[in-house]
């Protein structure tokens, strides 16, 4: 047998992908990513976009944060049609119950150098005037940003081709061997490694990964330019997020640069189609109304459903694939795949190449599943 | 006609007729109903109300349909917003 036709063959042009295959290029390595669609046509397309530091775990505030570091550092580059903007995120307190999840959330990223502001019931009515009356508080995250999440994989995988990385667009994996892919023309690439990086599909292409796919709807108004001025979210969404098995909906609302407003969030599990789930739906904007009256009074443009990879501890696979000498798994980003594509390209690349990894990779490595898993 | 009446737009008194619609008024004024997201002016393309194209801001509220709309004294309409 010769040498594989490429040191890396990444399955999955998402942003997770996209951003390996830059990471991998930018290393020097011989790189090839295959798509069986577009760039960025699943949950990058389907998902808000947002850049945000998270401490649902210590695990995934590493991760989050860094990756923000590494997409602060990248903000000069990037074109115009990403859309990145910091307008902040406000995590909003509905009762003292909610307040206290604030102060403790301040301390802890107060700690760890993230900028906040705790904001009380005045503060929050003049930072967004068009919450409803009677809300408790708020925290302000101010390195919290948005972006257009397409726009950024096609950055990354452009960046990706001008370092040499090949690209195959509507070429469909139907299995990962070792060393190499076969696709559905029968053709197949080899490689040194291959890496899954296919999201919410990656258990089609490699099984037992705990990967379950997690629906969303999203809806996308018209343009009200200046009435949402941060990305809101709901600390009641930590009840409903952390659930691992509940439908469940919670405010979520993100101004774009267009001055439309993205309206979510639904979280269901075995719900395997992509049709609008309309009593999902309803129950979702009611809930952004209760927080947000005047929201019942936009247009909205367009609702859609994705499909956020799912794993039980809410932390992504970054690491070898255990079972294989040749595969990597760089997928299970649940609904913060945009935020953490960066991190994770970083210490998948790391790892591959022996270098030192900048967090703890132990927590992401795909390996923890064969313990922690097994009970669940 | 002796039932004309006035409307505004962008603050300039318009003067209509009963039974114009708002894209009517906007074209007597010579005023596109809105730019676009790139900086394009745009107006009534299906006159019926599926296009909406012709969105306009009428006594404040944003993206009403011009073209649906009866002319009524005193209404404001904005179209520089």
């Amino acid at each position: 047998m010769g040498k594989p036709a490429y040191d890396v063959v990444i399955v999955g042009a998402g942003i997770v992908g996209a951003a390996c295959a830059d990471a991998f290029a930018e290393r020097g390595l011989r790189v090839v990513v295959v798509d069986r669609d577009v760039v960025g046509s699943g949950a990058t397309a389907a998902g808000m976009g947002h850049i945000v530091v998270m401490d649902d775990s210590d695990a995934q505030f590493a991760l989050t944060n860094y990756s923000q570091r590494l997409w602060q550092q990248l903000m000069p580059e990037l074109p115009d049609n990403v859309e990145y903007q910091q307008p902040g995120t406000i995590w909003v307190a509905a009762d003292d119950e909610e307040m206290t999840e604030v102060f403790r959330k301040r301390d802890y990223y107060q700690r760890r150098g993230v900028g906040v502001d705790v904001l009380d019931y005045q503060q929050l009515q003049e930072a967004e005037p068009n919450l409803r009356e009677g809300l408790v508080g708020g925290l302000l995250v101010t390195g919290d940003a948005v972006l257009y999440p397409p726009c950024a994989a096609r950055f990354l995988i452009t960046r990706a081709q001008q370092r040499g990385a090949k690209v195959k667009l509507g070429a469909s994996v139907t299995q990962i061997a070792e060393q190499k892919v076969r696709l559905s023309d029968h053709q197949e690439i080899s490689a040194e490694i291959v890496v899954n990086a296919a999201g919410a599909n990656a258990p089609d292409l490699t099984p037992a990964l705990g990967i379950k796919k997690r629906k969303g709807h999203l809806v996308i108004t018209d343009r009200y330019p200046g009435f949402l001025r941060h990305q809101l979210v709901e600390l009641g969404y930590l009840k409903s997020a952390h659930s691992v098995s509940v439908d469940s909906v919670a405010f979520n609302v993100q101004p774009r640069r267009t001055g439309q407003i993205l309206i979510g969030s639904s979280r269901q599990y075995g719900a395997e189609h992509k049709e609008v789930d309309q009593s999902m739906l309803a129950n979702m904007v009611r809930r952004a109304q209760e927080y947000m009256p005047a929201l019942g009074m936009m247009s909205a443009v367009r609702v859609w459903t994705g499909f956020r990879a799912a794993t039980p501890d809410k932390l992504p696979l970054i690491g070898p694939c255990p079972g294989y000498r040749s595969l990597w798994l760089a997928t299970g980003h649940e609904g913060l795949g945009i935020t953490t594509s960066l991190g994770t390209a970083r210490i998948l690349v790391d790892q591959v190449t022996g270098s030192r990894t900048a967090i703890a990779a132990e927590p992401y490595l795909p390996s923890r599943a064969a313990t922690e898993y097994a009970h669940v | 006609m002796s039932s004309e009446f006035t409307i505004t737009v962008n603050g300039t008194p318009v003067s209509v007729s009963p039974g114009a619609t708002v894209a009517v008024a906007l074209m007597i004024a010579g005023r596109p109903c809105r730019m676009s997201i790139t900086g394009e002016p745009r107006g009534p393309l299906c006159g019926m109300g599926i296009c909406f194209e012709c969105r306009a801001v009428v006594n404040g509220i944003p993206h009403s349909r011009s073209c649906q709309l009866l002319c009524e004294p005193d209404m404001d309409v904005r179209t520089d917003e």
